[in-house]
């Protein structure tokens, strides 16, 4: 990444507001105005409409919506890195061993990886969230890696194959660098930029199958998830004046959604040109 | 599609998770439980189970309800019930999607850089990211509570079809208008165009027959590819309009913990996307003699 040219628009407008979601995910408990949980519970201010005292209201409990959202913010920043994190290790550790070693085990690892992508993704975490006993974070966590690992995996492995092939690679062979030193000094950091990509498109993608397990009662079970918010909203669409409160948390992951796709999309443009707009 | 089938049989039955437990209560009697375990096949081993697993798939019922098969139909059956429903919906969503979005797609390529061209990239990305379970309900709340003019849940006939099909397409249909825009631009940009245009050939013939024929092949792939997430993206669809399908099966058997039924829909979801997968290989072909050839 040279710095010649400017970086389009559609990156700086997605970084920006991804940098809003990371701050507010970091402070936002600090700024809520209220407190959120079984103890702030009031029941005098059900269903509150949006005023001075609460911007945009409260919810069925009487606790503020704002402060809801923003501890939202923090469970969808630790959710979804998290997720990220666990499942980049697990699918750039997998694509690499595939792309460097080759062969047999280039053979089987990408067979099981075609198995994953043999299942939509959201039926994949439904299947595993769905047949487990207790459904809880680990599970849920456990179940969006399941399907993540797999991009990863494939864009590892597909710069690997090309990267062993390098002079500077056959060079360090020759000088005598052992396959894990290989691998660690001389193809990891070639791989930093693609991946970067892929995670800033799957950090959109958490959140929004957050939001959607949620909706199918088979979410993290956690209180104040975006997509726990999204489901009680929906339920109480019909009642007049409570709209605001679905519309908000439906706005909250658009907003990490859209920023994800712009940072996503618009690095991608930059580090391959080829690539412009594929979805 | 064994793969598939493996993964299926492994995740429903290595996972921790006793389904006896669910289905016998927790007053229920050794006799009751065993007979439960025998009716699911879960008396044998692992290997044993997963023989009795393909049995059902190659014999087309899929299993049994337990722990009374007697009188209640097969999973099969249960699934071939809703599956047109499903289908109705996926391939309506699918349609839409793509009649609205090539003909927007192509517009914004040929109006590159205009307030149209900015506008549809604007509307394509919010399209893409607003949750479809919002989405649904609005649509719900204002067409038929607020306005009446369309069905509401519990419905399957043809009016009932337009709300979820319209919320299964907004989201690939702002894919596929991206991916049109984007594919006719880098079309247009080539040389073969500029001798189309050159040798005077109306402009309608070299967007329509020339570029548009090339640029419509990776979208085809994307619509394609995506028909699999509209299959499982129905799950979610079927769940806010209350409407029969294999999503809304999927989930009653997830609730009341019916394992075989969760067993069937996955696996068919699973087998439905695997297919489409190689329907639009084939379907490269036709549009793209240079894959039939190779």
């Amino acid at each position: 990444m040279t710095g010649g040219r400017r970086w389009a628009p559609s990156v700086r407008i997605g970084a920006v507001m991804i940098a809003t979601f990371v701050v507010v995910g970091l402070f936002g408990p600090l700024l809520a105005p209220y407190p959120v949980g079984p103890r702030a519970i009031d029941l005098d201010h059900m269903y509150g409409p949006m005023s001075w005292a609460h911007w945009l209201g409260t919810d069925k409990s009487g606790i503020d919506t704002l402060s809801q959202l923003l501890h939202g913010a923090r469970q969808a920043l630790i959710l979804s890195m998290t997720v990220v994190a666990i499942s980049a290790v697990i699918g750039v550790s997998m694509g690499m061993i595939a792309g460097y070693a080759r062969g047999v085990v280039d053979e089987v690892i990408m067979r099981v990886v075609d198995v994953f992508l043999a299942f939509p993704g959201l039926l994949l975490n439904i299947a595993i969230v769905a047949v487990v006993a207790k459904p809880g974070l680990p599970v849920f966590i456990a179940a969006l890696c399941a399907n993540g690992w797999v991009g990863y995996a494939r864009v590892a492995r597909g710069q690997v194959l090309s990267l062993r092939e390098r002079d500077y690679v056959l060079a360090a062979r020759a000088l005598g660098a052992s396959t894990p030193r290989i691998l660690a000094r001389h193809i990891a950091p070639n791989l930093v930029a693609p991946l970067l990509v892929q995670m800033s498109l799957s950090f959109g993608a958490v959140i929004a199958a957050e939001a959607s397990l949620s909706f199918l009662g088979l979410g993290p079970q956690l209180d104040h998830t975006w997509g726990a918010m999204l489901e009680q909203g929906t339920s109480f669409l019909w009642k007049p004046g409570f709209r605001h409160y679905a519309l908000a948390a439906g706005a909250a992951i658009a907003w990490v959604v859209l920023a994800a796709n712009l940072l996503g999309d618009g690095l991608r443009d930059r580090l391959d040109p080829r690539q412009r707009g594929k979805a | 599609m064994l793969g598939v089938s493996v993964l299926v049989f492994l995740f429903l039955h290595i996972i921790p998770g006793d389904p006896v437990d669910h289905l016998a209560g927790g007053e229920a009697t050794p006799e009751q439980r065993h007979k439960i375990e025998a009716c699911m096949g879960l008396d044998g081993s692992l290997p044993r189970q997963f023989v009795r697993f393909m049995g059902h798939v190659a014999d087309r019922t899929l299993g049994q309800q337990c722990p009374d098969p007697e009188g209640k139909p097969t999973v099969a059956q249960m699934i071939a019930d809703v599956y047109p429903h499903t289908v109705a919906l996926a391939l309506t969503g699918l349609a839409i999607a793509i009649v609205l979005a090539l003909p927007l797609g192509i517009a914004a390529a040929l109006r590159r850089g205009t307030w149209f061209d900015t506008l549809a990239s604007i509307g394509a990305l919010s399209g893409i990211a607003v949750p479809t379970m919002l989405l649904g309900p609005l649509l719900l709340l204002y067409f038929f509570v607020e306005r009446g003019w369309l069905p509401g849940p519990f419905e399957t006939g043809a009016a009932a079809l337009v709300l979820p099909a319209f919320t299964v397409a907004v989201h690939l249909m702002a894919m596929l208008a991206r991916m049109t825009r984007s594919a006719m631009v880098e079309v247009l940009g080539e040389d073969y165009l500029r001798t189309a245009r050159a040798k005077g050939l109306p402009e309608r013939t070299v967007v329509w027959k020339h570029a548009l024929r090339n640029a419509v092949m990776p979208v085809v792939t994307v619509a394609g590819l995506q028909f699999g997430s509209v299959l499982s993206g129905s799950i979610i669809i079927e769940s806010v309009f209350a409407r029969p399908g294999l999503g809304y099966l999927l989930l009653a058997a997830i609730r009341e913990r019916n394992y075989p039924v969760v067993q069937g829909c996955v696996l068919v979801i699973a087998a439905s996307y695997v297919l489409v997968n190689i329907a639009v290989d084939v379907a490269y072909g036709l549009i793209d003699p240079r894959v039939r050839r190779a």
